[in-house]
């Protein structure tokens, strides 16, 4: 039963996170995920100590104002401090990773949080953090925290992508377009942050801060390699990442390794086989037309 | 089995103030303290003009990646050899820092997929290795493993003797190296295409500089630890850019925030050893930058804000001036008596800003209080008519040799009168030889006294 949790809440994770990613990767703001992906830890550790709750809605609340900041400043520093735009990214979420930190080694006592799961996650530990649906002594276990809380997420991030499809295609391949038909491009930025700093911290219990990068950008980086059309690429992505998740689990069973790493090596590694593969049609394809150009 | 440093003792049994820690730190009876200091200078300034040229090469974040991507090396060096000797891990690291430089490089060339995601994807698939392979190793029964995951967030406290020789030759090898290519370096960084036109080796020098960024990276590691380091070789930089222009400066100066984040850095982890060293270097460099980015002398915030409302101050006055004396031509130059509502006629101002600018201009001994308000004094006079002049000389060359109509030539001498120099004025006099007036038929107003040359032409 717990493998099934685990894998469920992986699942969810490695999606959203791919759907979310496609934005990323196509409107190359790849770095900006990692960015918000590293503050969100500040706007958990900040968002706990405030409140002294671990509830959901805490959490999200936290870790997508904090979210919206990074993404803010690192606009502004662009603009007003005449920075290159990655270099303001990585100023200013070095600089929240670090207070986050920070704050983790001086309340370690307080926080239910180490550095170490900031880093992998603790995907194993999942199916023991059960929400209990009613009062404590006769309620019923509904299931870990993680999933419901990724479960909602996802379901968040999925009505936002089916109800606002055509807007977001806009606004990402053809922003000036998008700006002349009236479509308030700086609110779609921000939406999509909104989903990135949602999507990051529900998986932050599951696979930490870091990791969450790899699932962010490489299954949907191996998508837009084989896909040409926006709807492709987001099912691509999500095959893509759900590949990651039943293998990876698989790689971390036999190597008793952990999970959620083992599961952003494989998604590397699906990516690697992609571009192998590609590589090679390539060649022989080249061939094929440098024989058809001999022929005629 | 090696030991790492302790600084403090453990055998202390009431905690000294910080005060006296601080004594103690900076009498350096225990030379270890003294030792981690100076390597963790070396590595800040060495960090920071390394990843200066990195930035200029705008590819700030590429020590994010190349940190990252050293995670799995050092622990396969570890798997593979069973030792944490500081040369083999170092090794290790930088070979797979390398090959992470690589991907990052090969990925844009070779596929569709973009150098922004080409470095996010190197980055967390290989610290997703990195991890995946310590996460084995502690599965493992071998000994000497504790302490690998100490290089995810540094800590000073937890260097060897070794460490920090190894940390030392490397540092001093890089700058070095950096004061030998300086040249060719800053050539590369400014404009590589005009570099390979004067037949240099580009790409041998940007290994190079790959070479020496990924040692710096990976010689980092223990003290500011794998997640961090992309700030230790950007935010310097960054900061120093607030205080000159001129690259060598940059570097000095950029050196030295390294430099003085690492004495921070080192004071807190002195203090405090369970407290990982890397954030603390981040925060105390990011203090730097935001302070220079509000205050450094010439291009802060702040400077730039005092300098904007300066000029703003100055136009609003100018214009007020203007207006006055575009009233007394009107009344014929009797009338030199005018009151506020008589400025807001002409011009649309608030009266709260119109009010205090006129105060300011009384100050300033170019208006008097009169009769119904305000009069303009001889040196009033004396400005009004000059801008007038040379809002006027402006419409008329604007007209004349631009063939812009009248009705468009208005607005941009409104702008321009304010910024017009004397020597320009007298220019476009000598172009204007036979104008007397403007597109819009009024008279251009002779200069005065302090113009002598131009009252005298025609």
């Amino acid at each position: 039963m717990n493998d099934v949790w685990i894998i469920a809440t992986a699942s969810l994770v490695a999606i959203s996170s791919a759907l979310v990613g496609v934005f990323l990767i196509l409107r190359r703001q790849a770095l900006m995920g990692d960015a918000i992906s590293h503050s969100v830890l500040l706007g958990i550790v900040l968002a706990y100590l405030a409140t002294d709750s671990r509830s959901l809605t805490v959490m999200l609340t936290g870790a997508v104002l904090i979210g919206l900041l990074t993404a803010w400043l690192s606009d502004t520093l662009h603009k007003v401090g005449k920075l290159q735009s990655d270099a303001s990214i990585g100023i200013v979420f070095t600089l929240f990773f670090a207070i986050g930190v920070i704050l983790i080694s001086i309340y370690a006592g307080q926080v239910d949080l180490d550095q170490e799961c900031v880093l992998y996650g603790e995907i194993a530990f999942v199916p023991f953090d059960t929400i209990v649906w009613g009062s404590d002594a006769d309620g019923i276990e509904i299931g870990p925290r993680a999933f419901w809380a990724i479960g909602i997420v996802f379901l968040i991030v999925l009505t936002s992508i089916v109800v606002g499809f055509e807007r977001l295609k806009t606004v990402t391949f053809h922003p000036s377009l998008a700006v002349s038909l009236g479509i308030n491009v700086v609110f779609w930025h921000y939406f999509l942050m909104t989903l990135v700093s949602m999507t990051t911290v529900a998986s932050f219990d599951a696979v930490g801060a870091i990791l969450v990068v790899a699932l962010l950008v490489i299954p949907a980086s191996s998508a837009y390699l084989v896909t040409s059309s926006l709807k492709g690429m987001l099912w691509v992505a999500a095959a893509y990442g759900q590949a990651s998740v039943l293998m990876g689990y698989g790689i971390a069973f036999l190597l008793d390794s952990s999970i959620s790493a083992s599961i952003a090596v494989t998604a590397g590694l699906l990516l690697f086989m992609t571009i192998v593969v590609l590589e090679i049609r390539k060649k022989i394809f080249g061939k094929q037309i440098k024989e058809a150009l001999k022929a005629s | 089995m090696m030991e790492g440093f302790t600084l403090l003792d453990p055998l202390t049994l009431s905690p000294p103030s910080t005060w006296q820690l601080l004594f103690e730190f900076w009498q350096f009876n225990d030379m270890n303290v003294l030792w981690v200091l100076m390597g963790s200078i070396l590595l800040g300034v060495s960090a920071s003009v390394i990843g200066s040229f990195a930035f200029l090469r705008r590819r700030s974040l590429i020590g994010d990646a190349l940190a990252h991507a050293a995670l799995p090396g050092v622990m396969m060096a570890f798997l593979l050899f069973h030792t944490r000797d500081p040369l083999v891990m170092f090794l290790g690291a930088v070979t797979s820092s390398f090959i992470g430089f690589f991907i990052i490089d090969w990925l844009p060339k070779n596929t569709k997929i973009k150098p922004d995601a080409a470095l996010a994807i190197t980055l967390s698939f290989f610290f997703a290795l990195g991890l995946m392979l310590l996460s084995f190793i502690q599965g493992m029964e071998v000994e000497n493993k504790s302490g690998l995951d100490k290089i995810l967030f540094g800590q000073a406290a937890a260097m060897t003797q070794e460490d920090i020789t190894l940390l030392m030759y490397v540092t001093i090898f890089i700058l070095i190296a950096v004061v030998l290519f300086f040249q060719k370096f800053r050539l590369i960084a400014f404009n590589t295409n005009f570099a390979r036109s004067l037949g240099m080796a580009v790409n041998r020098y940007e290994l190079l500089l790959a070479l020496l960024i990924v040692m710096s990276v990976v010689v980092g590691l223990q003290l500011v630890g794998v997640v961090l380091m992309a700030a230790v070789l950007l935010t310097p930089i960054a900061t120093a850019r607030m205080w000159s222009d001129e690259l060598r400066n940059i570097l000095f100066l950029a050196g030295a925030v390294g430099a003085i984040s690492a004495i921070i850095s080192t004071q807190i982890s002195y203090l405090a050893p369970a407290m990982p060293t890397g954030p603390w270097m981040v925060v105390s460099l990011s203090s730097l930058f935001f302070l220079s980015l509000l205050f450094a002398p010439k291009k802060g915030l702040v400077k730039r804000y005092l300098m904007q409302r300066q000029l703003r101050q100055k136009v609003l006055e100018e214009n007020i001036l203007r207006t006055l004396y575009k009233l007394w031509e009107r009344s014929q130059f009797e009338q030199n008596d005018f009151n506020i509502s008589d400025i807001q006629a002409l011009r649309a101002m608030s009266t709260l800003n119109l009010r205090k600018a006129l105060k300011q201009l009384c100050r300033r001994d170019l208006l008097k209080e009169s009769a119904r308000g305000f009069r303009l004094t001889e040196n009033g006079l004396e400005q009004a008519t000059q801008l007038t002049r040379r809002h006027r000389l402006w419409e008329n060359y604007l007209n004349e040799h631009l063939e812009l109509s009248p009705d468009q030539v208005h607005s941009q001498a409104e702008r321009i009168e304010h910024i017009l120099t004397l020597e320009q004025e007298k220019q476009l006099e000598e172009e204007l030889k036979d104008s007397r007036k403007d597109p819009h038929g009024n008279r251009i107003p002779d200069a005065q006294v302090r113009t002598q040359t131009g009252s005298k032409s025609t």
